[in-house]
């Protein structure tokens, strides 16, 4: 269970990009590849536990779920795999490494909550 | 009064990890080091396995181990009979390996005296697979005794390593091991995957494996030399 720890990377992240752009974040979009050995359940729950006590508590953390993606050298097409398991072409069963997608684990934007200016 | 709006960042959750892990992997080019990382589950049968490779390729390199473990020091007391040096990594509650820990642990040793190094992950078949240690080659074991399925229950961590082992082949028909059944299972998670059975105990298989190592080392100071 290495989530407690992603999250944490997960909310550093966040909080210096808030903290250099002086926004207050609601919510983290995350995208999180199939590939990357982070189970998303355990993240979500990690994820209220590495916002305690920092400015981020009470955001919210929004997965992007990204399959894996593969290069098909017969077909000469990317294709989607359905299953983590089987690393070959959907389309024509030819086995494949050369995966293009599915590895990511990247906080992709930030929610923010923009104050009106006050004029005076 | 205020609305939400969405910032675009893009930041790599594990970039810290890859910087060092590639500051690494320099660092064991320029000092003409192979390193070779293993993963596997807890008791598949690592560290015999890395005791034996580390005492037959004593005679004709200069070999040296890093050990990540929870909480004992036990792994690094035996590997020590095989006389190679051995640094224990003690992760405390940590399931795995980060490129961090490998760094500091690294401080003290002059890795130019080095052919090979070996860095024994955690047992653990989950998350040391999103962890670049800066290795050259990742070895992922599993026992006979582990079933032929394993590779499918545990994909990210087969897909992300570059050759597998399949250990404790003196046990193989006593539990019935199904070969091709194993080899099924990881080719279709990892296609053409090379894979070593053999038996550490007995040393069946051991050479070939060995072989395997000496002929990457000789391949990367080619590789080095020529740059």
């Amino acid at each position: 269970m290495h989530e407690l720890s992603i999250a944490m990377s997960i909310v550093d992240a966040a909080l210096d990009e808030s903290q250099r752009r002086g926004v207050q974040v609601s919510a983290v979009h995350l995208r999180l590849g199939a590939l990357s050995g982070v189970v998303k359940d355990a993240l979500l729950f990690s994820y209220e536990v590495a916002c305690q006590d920092t400015p981020l508590q009470g955001s919210r953390l929004i997965v992007e779920d990204i399959p894996v993606v593969v290069f098909c050298p017969r077909c000469q097409e990317v294709r989607t795999l359905s299953s983590v398991q089987l690393f070959a072409c959907p389309e024509c069963g030819t086995p494949t490494m050369d995966v293009r997608q599915g590895k990511e684990l990247e906080v992709f934007a930030l929610e923010i909550e923009e104050e009106e200016e006050v004029q005076g | 009064m205020s609305e939400p709006r969405l910032v675009e960042v893009r930041r790599n959750v594990l970039k810290q990890n890859d910087v060092i892990a590639r500051a690494l992997r320099e660092q064991f080019r320029a000092a003409g080091v192979f390193v070779v990382s293993l993963v596997s589950s807890p008791g598949s049968g690592k560290t015999m396995f890395l005791e034996k490779t580390l005492s037959q390729l004593q005679p004709h390199y200069r070999v040296a181990a890093l050990v990540g473990d929870l909480a004992t020091e036990n792994d690094a007391v035996r590997l020590a009979r095989s006389k190679a040096p051995v640094k224990q990594i003690t992760t405390g509650t940590l399931c795995h390996l980060e490129a961090a820990m490998v760094q500091n642990a690294l401080q003290e040793w002059d890795l130019h005296q080095l052919d090979f190094l070996f860095i024994e992950n955690v047992g653990n078949l989950v998350c040391p697979s999103s962890y670049d240690l800066g290795e050259n080659l990742r070895l992922v074991l599993m026992s006979v005794t582990e079933g032929e399925d394993k590779p499918l229950k545990y994909p990210t961590i087969f897909n992300s390593a570059d050759v597998a082992v399949v250990t404790k082949n003196e046990l193989a028909e006593a539990v019935e091991f199904d070969w091709n059944a194993a080899r099924t299972s990881i080719q279709s998670v990892r296609p053409g995957m090379q894979i070593f059975r053999l038996s550490a105990k007995t040393g069946e298989g051991m050479e070939e494996y060995l072989a395997f190592l000496a002929q990457q080392l000789a391949e990367q100071r080619a590789t080095t030399a020529q740059i």
